[in-house]
């Protein structure tokens, strides 16, 4: 009866000699390979210095000017613009400017970057069912399993900086995009379909001039969910060499710093908040047609 | 009828939904029903065995209950919907051997189609609805804004060019979707349900404006309905599906003097006989004059009723739209005419 007490498991040499195979496996593999990739993602590298070095060294009341100007017209809410002014003074007064346009630079990166590779991934996942089926349980695993566990092999193979940082935020970022571009395809109406169809629509008439008008409020809702979570990955990245508002809290935490900590917490926080507002309303905006009534 | 004013020639169309295909057809040609094919072999009978000949610059109406087929009978004809078998000529060629290319073309330049649900495209404005065909044919902008202008005004809805489609009740939605498939200048015009989703003072008024337009335009025109006033209405022939099969195919009045069995018999039981049964339909043919008042062999009985009421006893004459006389009528052909044929009569006692 042994065994009904005993959960019946491989014996310890052998489970240290798989765990053994599969890390020498993969430390063969980068140390192969691992040169040949992070070559490959030099350019990408170039740019986020560059991008961050354009935040952090352009004068502040031009950044300022920038992001209003975008807040207002993403927006076209006189409430929004003031609230973003007064939530960009009170950072800077703070002393977060630089870690804020640190932080800033690398999740608009991101959140291009996302939106770049999960739409189209959407679009064919929209198209095919079997593509659905392929890419859904992708998606799951890269929601559920814990951001620590997917940054060890980016570590492994690129060490710590920027390249991985970025690429631990899109991993967590990069489902709710792909998720609602595919929905939004998908919901929209098969009559409207079949009468572009009928007028001799070819796939990307249809593809460009119905399904993405259509679906694009679902798909934006997908846009602002990634931005929300690219940010909050902003903390874990900072583990990994990325500079930013993650960075301090870090140190707070480590340090019990507690004013520290909720600083730069907050200042997450306001700029989860003008992001958030800012595209929810131009999503509102882009439905218009659906919100005016009848006459 | 000569083959030259045919149009579209639809021969031996079977659709049958549902996998293992092949096996289904043979039990279908071989005579099984919709009920038993489902039971058998797990597929639904669409259509079967459909032949119809849809003649140029006339309106087609093909009638039935929901769920035999007419919808799935329109969809075929552009191909919304491949067929399991048969072949549906156009002009001599094939649309069912049309490559994809070459069908896209066919529905850009030869059909377009009017939908029972309207559905218009909700981000367009009504400009850009009724321009859409065009648009996408990669014609310029001017020259597209110019005909779709032309064809809003047609159906009188001036003045709502850069409304979106949400803003407007469905009647006008629905003239935006006429306007939509007539700005394409195709010659045939499938119009499935068009009207069936609106109230029936502007169905009326849409059925008149259909009228009109047609007296102008003479397209081909395939109109699928479940109502048989609007059957009678505009319909120059009028086809019965049941259940997948045709049942009648015939002239309008012919349906109602002599429908071909229970099921069409069913259809026109309600219809008001004195409102739609021509002179034509009843006269007995003769070529000299009677001692009555002379009406046109269109007239319908009512009519004809309130004029032999000042003489009862003096038979009309009718003659066709030429003058000429083909025939006359007697108070009792006019009774005859409007109480319900032998086969009807069940109902009359109960």
């Amino acid at each position: 009866m042994d065994w009904f007490f005993n959960f019946p498991d491989m014996s310890r040499s052998d489970l240290r000699e798989f765990k053994k195979t599969v890390d020498f496996a993969f430390t063969d593999f980068s140390r192969t390979y691992g040169q040949g990739i992070e070559e490959f993602f030099e350019p990408l590298l170039m740019f986020l210095v560059w991008f961050e070095k354009l935040f952090i060294n352009t004068p502040w009341p031009i950044i300022i000017f920038s992001i209003l100007l975008l807040a207002w017209i993403g927006s076209r809410s006189i409430l929004i613009v003031v609230g973003t002014f007064l939530s960009f003074m009170l950072i800077g007064y703070f002393g977060m400017w630089e870690d804020t346009m640190s932080t800033l630079a690398i999740i608009l990166v991101a959140t291009f970057l996302c939106i770049a590779i999960g739409i189209p991934l959407g679009i064919a996942m929209a198209r095919s069912n079997k593509v659905q089926a392929a890419i859904v349980p992708v998606l799951d695993v890269m929601q559920t399993i814990p951001s620590f566990v997917y940054l060890i092999p980016v570590v492994m193979l690129l060490g710590i900086g920027k390249v991985p940082g970025l690429i631990a935020v899109c991993i967590y970022a990069i489902p709710p995009i792909v998720r609602l571009t595919n929905l939004g395809i998908r919901l929209v109406d098969k009559d409207v379909l079949e009468a572009a169809d009928s007028f001799g629509a070819n796939y990307w008439q249809k593809l460009l001039g119905v399904q993405m008008p259509l679906a694009l409020p679902t798909i934006f809702a997908g846009v602002n969910q990634t931005i929300m979570m690219a940010l909050a990955m902003v903390v874990i990245a900072s583990m990994i060499g990325v500079k930013g508002l993650g960075l301090p809290v870090l140190r707070a935490i480590s340090n019990q710093y507690l004013a520290l900590g909720l600083m730069n917490g907050l200042a997450i926080v306001i700029l989860a908040i003008i992001f958030d507002r800012v595209t929810q309303k131009f999503g509102l905006r882009m439905q218009k047609y659906r919100n005016e009534g009848k006459d | 009828m000569n083959s030259k004013s045919i149009l579209i020639k639809v021969s031996q169309l079977y659709k049958i939904f549902g996998d293992g295909d092949k096996n289904a057809l043979d039990l279908v040609k071989n005579g099984m029903g919709k009920d038993e094919l489902l039971e058998k072999s797990n597929c639904v009978l669409g259509l079967n065995n459909i032949n119809l000949n849809i003649n140029r610059g006339k309106i087609q109406v093909v009638m039935g209950l929901s769920g035999s087929g007419k919808s799935t009978l329109i969809r075929h004809l552009n191909r919304l919907i491949e067929p399991t078998s048969g072949e549906i000529l156009f002009n001599d060629t094939n649309i069912l051997n049309l490559t994809s290319k070459e069908l896209i073309q066919f529905r850009q330049n030869n059909m377009s189609m009017v939908f029972q649900k309207f559905a218009l495209f909700p981000h367009k404005t009504v400009l850009q609805n009724v321009g859409y065909g065009l648009a996408i044919q990669n014609i310029s902008k001017d020259e597209w804004s110019e005909k779709a202008q032309k064809w809003i005004k047609r159906v009188g809805l001036d003045g709502y060019e850069t409304y979106y489609p949400g803003q407007l009740s469905g009647g006008m939605q629905q003239r935006v979707g006429l306007a939509r498939a007539l700005a394409t200048d195709a010659e045939i015009l499938l119009m499935d349900e068009a009207f069936s989703a609106l109230d029936p003072l502007i169905r009326s008024e849409m059925q008149n404006i259909l009228l009109d337009l047609q007296s102008e335009l003479h397209k081909t025109i395939i109109f699928i309905t479940h109502d048989l006033d609007e059957a009678l209405k505009i319909g120059d022939r009028i086809a019965i599906l049941r259940d997948g099969s045709m049942v009648q195919d015939s002239d309008p009045q012919e349906i109602i003097m002599n429908p071909a069995d229970e099921y069409v018999s069913d259809f026109i039981k309600d219809i008001n006989r004195a409102r739609v049964i021509q002179a034509k339909s009843i006269m007995t043919p003769t070529n000299t004059k009677s001692s009555g008042a002379t009406v046109k062999e269109d007239m319908v009985l009512e009519d004809i009723l309130q004029i032999m009421s000042d003489a009862p006893s003096k038979p009309v004459t009718i003659e066709n739209s030429k003058g000429k006389i083909t025939g006359k009528i007697e108070m009792v052909n006019l009774i005859e005419g409007m109480k319900r044929p032998k086969s009807l009569g069940t109902s009359i006692t109960g």
